[in-house]
């Protein structure tokens, strides 16, 4: 897997640039990978952040577009203004996970 | 006498108790299953309906035909799963302890679950969905008058049945028009909410061409919101439209809802399992099998084939207390139907993405992987009789449950690949 600089930090990503490791991910980091795919992150696009991480520490896997909208209380639609075309993947690559299960 | 209750007797579960009624003792276990009706559908026999291949009758029969003796077959609809308990309710009051539970009841389209599209004003007279018996005979009713104008053949969200089928159609019906002569009066288009053709990448891109070589559209990224049913528009999330004047959909694909409402379901009431053992993540004694399962591979026979020969060595270790030494590891294998007689095969598993090469004997194969060819259709054709003679009943079909790399030519890795999540 490759290793890759972002915030001045070496960082573990696969093919596609997604985090691999789920500890190496901080704020920071965010701000960042959010800039490379073009998202101003505001307190909406946080909330799903800090849920899609929450969510991973204790489900082992990235939420769906699905479960952001039912357990994160954020409609999918609502979802698709905060990052365009591609929520689920844009989400998960910002909060540093993998790419949920539906697009795999 | 310990008891083991299967509620399900589709292609999965009818499997596991063919299976399992040869490993144990009858003296030791007896063995029960559960289902709502007695009708055993060949379901991959409902893509090629629309196109007058097969009739019912040749798609339909008597799932207790299929179970082995020495089993009891209910017929009833399961209220719910009491886990704590260990036992099953039926819809009738009926009560089924278990020591062991199986559940295989599978997965459902759910056309409610998209708004406008079941209205009565569209639903099966220019909507259909064709993974059921009535919406693929009235899809057939329909293609047989239609004067020609806009097809659009969509997926709703995955996970769904046979991911590779929706393609197919399109395939077929591409096929099917240029056959009658009236090609030129259709437009195809083709609606994913994935980012290509296909999930994984080698495969993507193979079948994303041949969309292009029929001239059918590809509209992806595209997640539905509503059906119009009066402007027939189907409108995703983003707010683009499509209009229609023929849906082929494939409505939101859900668990069955008692899973829901016992509590053993996620999101869309898929019971969480170890991926390599089908054990439930929250009862030691429940297993999901089948379509049922969360597991992330393709909702398909061949997975549930392959999943069940290794879950009968391991069920037989975990009830002797032995640990489960037959781990599963995503093995499928899909015939995909391109049209005109012609069809792909592709073999693959979680970690292993759809690669060219030839099945299941290396340079001989005699089937082509990931290309086309009139053998694969021939395999597609020919596997029906396989499913009723041999593959329900638990027989030997010359295919190793783990995938094999042999005969497969590896991808060369390239370098240089960036970030294109915004793309």
């Amino acid at each position: 897997m490759p290793v890759v600089e972002i915030a001045g930090k070496p960082i573990h990503v696969n093919e596609e640039g997604f985090l691999t490791e789920y500890g190496e991910w901080d704020t920071d980091i965010a701000k960042v990978l959010a800039k490379q795919i073009e998202v101003d992150l505001t307190d909406e696009h946080w909330k799903i952040i800090n849920f899609l991480r929450e969510d991973f520490k204790v489900q082992g896997e990235t939420a769906t577009s699905r479960r952001v909208q039912t357990v994160g209380g954020v409609p999918v639609k609502e979802q698709f203004a905060l990052f365009p075309k591609k929520p689920a993947k844009k989400m998960a690559y910002i909060a540093g996970l993998p790419k949920p299960k539906g697009c795999v | 006498m310990k008891k083991l209750l299967v509620l399900g007797g589709g292609t999965a579960g009818t499997m596991v108790v063919n299976k399992l009624r040869k490993k144990l003792r009858k003296d030791e276990w007896q063995i029960t299953i559960v289902d709502k009706d007695n009708h055993h559908i060949y379901q991959p026999g409902l893509l090629l309906m629309p196109f007058g291949v097969y009739t019912s009758e040749e798609l339909v029969k008597e799932r207790d035909h299929f179970f082995p003796s020495g089993i009891e077959y209910i017929s009833g609809d399961i209220d719910i799963v009491d886990a704590k308990a260990n036992r099953v309710v039926l819809v009738d009051g009926r009560i089924f302890a278990y020591d062991q539970l199986v559940i295989a009841t599978g997965t459902t389209p759910r056309p409610d679950q998209t708004p406008g599209l079941n209205d009565e004003l569209i639903w099966h007279k220019s909507a259909f969905d064709f993974y059921t018996l009535n919406g693929s005979i009235a899809l057939k009713d329909a293609l047989e008058d239609w004067p020609g104008g806009r097809m659009v053949v969509h997926i709703t969200e995955m996970p769904i049945k046979c991911p590779v089928a929706p393609l197919e159609f399109a395939f077929l019906a591409d096929a099917y028009f240029t056959e009658k002569k009236m090609r030129d009066k259709v437009e195809i288009t083709y609606v994913t909410p994935l980012e290509g053709a296909f999930t994984k990448p080698a495969c993507s891109r193979a079948l994303g061409k041949m969309l292009v070589d029929r001239k059918i559209a590809l509209e992806p990224d595209f997640m539905i919101e509503r059906v119009d049913p009066e402007s027939k528009t189907i409108i995703s999330m983003d707010e683009r439209e499509i209009p229609f004047d023929l849906l082929v959909t494939v409505p939101l694909n859900m668990g069955a809802d008692f899973i829901g409402r016992s509590g053993l379901g996620d999101d869309l009431n898929y019971v969480p399992v170890d991926k390599q053992n089908f054990l439930s993540k929250k009862y030691g004694n429940i297993f999901a099998l089948g379509d049922a399962s969360d597991i992330p591979a393709s909702k398909a026979g061949s997975v549930a084939h392959f999943a069940i020969d290794l879950f009968a060595e391991n069920f037989v270790e975990y009830i002797q207390g032995r640990e489960m030494k037959h781990n599963f590891d995503g093995h499928a294998n899909c015939f995909i139907e391109s049209g005109n007689g012609k069809g792909l095969l592709i073999d693959f598993n979680y970690t292993t993405e759809p690669l060219p090469g030839m099945f299941p004997i290396p340079v001989l194969g005699p089937m082509p992987l990931l290309k086309e060819s009139r053998i694969n259709h021939l395999g597609k054709l020919a596997f029906r009789w396989i499913y009723w003679n041999l593959l329900l009943k638990g027989r030997w079909i010359p295919i190793p449950a783990l995938m094999s790399m042999k005969g497969k030519k590896q991808p060369v890795l390239t370098e240089g690949v960036k970030v294109n999540a915004s793309r």
